[in-house]
């Protein structure tokens, strides 16, 4: 298990080597067939705002409890071999990259599931907050009911 | 007990966190609320809509039912909005 919450940036590219290396671990006689990866950015533009920067906050403690829970629930529902969770905290500028999750399995359906569904968890419940710095100034992002009804479709 | 407050709470409460010996009349979170509500205009403000607000006690969410203790760490916070 690999969770970090940090203000340095992070490489993709030395993240998806440690999730393709992985070794059998709990699922023998199955090697890792994919590797789906999810990174997000700062956008610098979002309903005809500039933003130049954000800053983001979190509670250490909670957030890394948190970020266990969702992964121990997506590790509990697929067969992943392997998963990192990484979010950035500090002020980022426009273009950064903020958050990267990455899932390895034997095969396709469990990594891209895994994946999002760690994802739409990390939207709603881990405490992460967001100040965005535009020309009007700073203010704090407001949560959007649509990552709420994301979840849905996890609860079939 | 230790209170704590993010992001547009902590801006208006002017603290991040604060140490209360809990009031014989806080049992509960909803109790505390009440309490904390009324030790300033900025208290009363971040807690005005609780509706909106997050608990979280010892790290774990809960609502305004969830009983508390002096030695609760109890948190109050808007919405998340990482990722």
């Amino acid at each position: 298990m690999t969770i970090r919450v940090q203000t340095e940036d992070f490489d993709m590219a030395a993240e998806y080597k440690i999730l393709s290396t992985a070794s059998a671990g709990d699922i023998p006689n199955a090697s890792v067939g994919a590797v789906v990866t999810f990174t997000g950015l700062v956008r610098d533009l979002y309903q005809d705002k500039t933003i130049h920067a954000m800053t983001l906050e979190h509670y250490p403690g909670m957030t890394e409890k948190e970020l266990t829970r969702i992964y121990d629930e997506a590790m509990s529902r697929w067969p992943i071999k392997k998963a990192t969770i990484i979010h950035r905290v500090g002020r980022l500028l426009a273009g950064d990259q903020i958050v990267f999750v990455g899932c390895a399995s034997p095969h396709r359906e469990a990594a891209f599931e895994a994946c999002h569904f760690i994802m739409d968890f990390l939207k709603t419940d881990a405490p992460f907050w967001k100040a965005e710095e535009t020309d009007a100034g700073i203010t704090w992002v407001d949560a959007r009911d649509t990552d709420k009804t994301a979840l849905k479709k996890w609860q079939e | 007990m230790k209170i704590m407050y993010f992001a547009w709470m902590r801006e208006h409460t002017d603290c991040t966190e604060e140490h209360l010996a809990k009031p014989d009349a806080v049992n509960t979170v909803a109790d505390l609320v009440a309490h904390l509500q009324q030790k300033s205009a900025g208290h009363a403000k971040a807690l005005s809509n609780m509706e909106v607000v997050r608990v979280a006690v010892n790290l774990t969410y809960c609502d305004l039912d969830t009983p508390v203790t002096d030695q609760d760490e109890v948190a109050f916070f808007p919405p998340v909005t990482g990722g």
